[in-house]
């Protein structure tokens, strides 16, 4: 272990931790809605409208096939239009955030497809308006679940973001590959990868605290 | 109160559109307790629906406190149905929300001023018996106490109007007894006119004034709980009666000859209803005191429906033929209901 490894570690690990909190909020604002769309617009739901269900489904399948790596040089032009810059950390956050939202979209709208149709009759049957049951019934209900999920987003935006860093975007995983790989500093690499597995952990562990907090069935 | 005027629903489906309702007309009044009865499938459920539109009939009118819903559009329905309140089988409560949050819910959709909302569910609380239970959530409840909450979550916006889907189809006998009970307490105090959806003649009986029974998408048969008990006419009625009223000749009558003709040391057997008051006297002990017949009781039961006393007999009578019509006229006299079963030999009970 040697001195310069300590401010390394500390300056990669706020780099991560910015992309995948500013991803992730930006990710969740989008892809909850999202979510609530492609389930209400689907058969027999709220606001069916099959054809808006379709396309909008095709688009987010469409973008989840295409793996990280792919995605992330493929849209370098897009990067560089909304960033300025398709290099650095902000940078990065365009594909994170393009390719976390379907996936978010796609575990909301599960965690919603779960809410038995008996408790949206029950809303209508008081007078309940669309709106007001997304928002009173829908999104309560399925908080629980959708806090589980977004723990996993979360998790792999970790590791989206790792990849994102080995194209300039810094962070613990540009770190692992700039020192621990290219410099052959093994403490560097081992370093990283037990920061890594801490934040996992950590991320985990508060996710699942407050979904058995949310859940009381 | 309630009208509805030659309502269709019909499904399309993969194996062609499936009629669920075929053209059904109903009136139901202002405080009373309409039973709809039918099997699973019969479409009682679709119907029960129509009346707050949760389903939109594909043809026909309904009419709600004199007010056409169906040509009403989103958003007044929307009021409309504050006016309807609805208990389900399976409760429906929000399962993140508590007892009191759960009752509150219809009072926060119309944004009804914090204390106020406190006021009414506490007065709700104590109407349903759960006082105690405000804080709790649905999975810590009963069954019966779900469908307690149910209740006074619909009757939290004050309606007019009580629909209960199923209501007590998944509890047991003695929750649904006492949920029976609160339904026709609160018909009474709050002069609420309720529509029940049940495949149990039971809840009929127990509760309700006026029953219609759907078959296959078609009210087979509708009018007074107590006539239709008394006189079934269609076939699907008699088989939901049956389950509570055994139609079944006593054992030893099962397997013998009944025949329409007098014989040699013959009895007349006849099944006799008895409705209200007729059902306390002792007409048979009259009827032998003034006419020259023996009667013999095979069979005995009294019950009641909706707090009418209703007692059945099976008897066989014998005497001469002149005495046994005019035994037969006085019972009718009598309001007693009187079907002749058969002849059969006095010896084919010979053992009792």
């Amino acid at each position: 272990m040697s001195a310069d490894m300590l401010p390394l570690i500390t300056k990669a690990l706020g780099e991560t931790a910015y992309m995948v909190v500013v991803s992730m909020i930006i990710s969740s604002l989008v892809g909850i809605p999202l979510g609530v769309l492609l389930h209400t617009t689907s058969k027999g739901q709220i606001l069916e409208c099959m054809p808006l269900n379709r396309i909008v489904g095709t688009v987010v399948n469409a973008i989840r096939s295409i793996p990280f790596i792919i995605l992330m040089v493929a849209i370098i032009p897009l990067t560089r239009l909304i960033v300025g810059s398709a290099i650095g950390t902000t940078a990065a956050m365009v594909p994170l955030v393009l390719a976390s939202v379907p996936f978010i979209g796609r575990q909301v709208e599960t965690s919603l497809r779960e809410i038995p149709y008996g408790i949206v009759e029950a809303a209508q049957s008081m007078g309940a308006s669309p709106l007001q049951i997304i928002y009173k019934v829908l999104l309560p209900e399925a908080m629980p679940n959708i806090v589980a999920q977004l723990t996993t987003v979360i998790i792999s935006l970790i590791g989206e973001s790792a990849m994102a860093g080995a194209i300039g975007g810094g962070g613990l995983g540009d770190l692992a590959i700039r020192y621990g790989y290219q410099r052959f500093r093994p403490d560097i690499m081992i370093a990283t990868v037990i920061v890594l597995i801490i934040m996992v952990q950590i991320v985990q562990f508060a996710g699942n605290k407050l979904a058995k907090q949310l859940d009381k069935r | 109160m309630i009208d509805l005027s030659h309502i269709e629903k019909t499904y399309d489906s993969s194996a062609g559109p499936v009629h669920a309702l075929k053209d059904i007309s109903l009136h139901i009044d202002k405080g009373e307790i309409f039973g709809i009865i039918g099997l699973s499938g019969a479409g009682k459920s679709t119907l029960v629906r129509c009346i707050n539109l949760l389903e939109r009939p594909t043809k026909g009118k309904v009419s709600v406190n004199g007010k056409d819903m169906t040509a009403m559009s989103e958003s007044q329905l929307r009021e409309a149905r504050k006016n309807i309140g609805m208990i389900f089988q399976h409760f429906n409560l929000l399962s993140t929300a508590t007892v009191f949050d759960n009752i509150a819910f219809p009072l926060q959709l119309s944004n009804t001023p914090k204390d106020k909302i406190k006021a009414r569910v506490t007065e709700l609380l104590e109407l349903v018996g759960l006082a105690d239970k405000a804080e709790q959530f649905p999975s810590q409840l009963s069954g019966g106490q779900k469908q307690r909450v149910g209740i006074a979550r619909a009757l939290a916006s004050n309606p007019d109007i009580l629909l209960c889907d199923e209501a007590t189809s998944a509890l047991d006998p003695q929750t649904t007894k006492s949920i029976l009970e609160l339904i026709k307490d609160i018909n009474q105090k709050l002069k609420l006119t309720v529509v029940v959806i049940t495949h149990e003649m039971q809840v009929i009986k127990e509760i309700c004034d006026k029953v219609a029974v759907i078959d296959n998408g078609i009210i087979a048969e509708q009018g007074d709980v107590l006539d239709v008990f008394i006189n079934p006419k269609q076939p699907i009625t008699k088989e939901f009666i049956s389950v509570l009223l055994s139609n079944d000749l006593p054992v030893d009558f099962r397997d013998i000859d009944i025949s329409s003709e007098p014989f040699e040391d013959s009895i007349l057997l006849m099944r006799l209803t008895f409705i209200g008051e007729t059902a306390n006297d002792p007409i048979i002990s009259n009827l032998v005191k003034k006419y020259n017949v023996d009667a013999d009781l095979f069979f005995g039961s009294l019950d009641d429906i909706k707090g009418s006393p209703f007692g059945r007999l099976i008897i066989g009578m014998n005497g001469s033929q002149a005495d046994i019509h005019s035994a037969i006229d006085y019972l009718k006299e009598q309001k007693v209901k009187v079907e002749v079963i058969g002849y059969v030999s006095r010896h084919a009970s010979s053992h009792h």
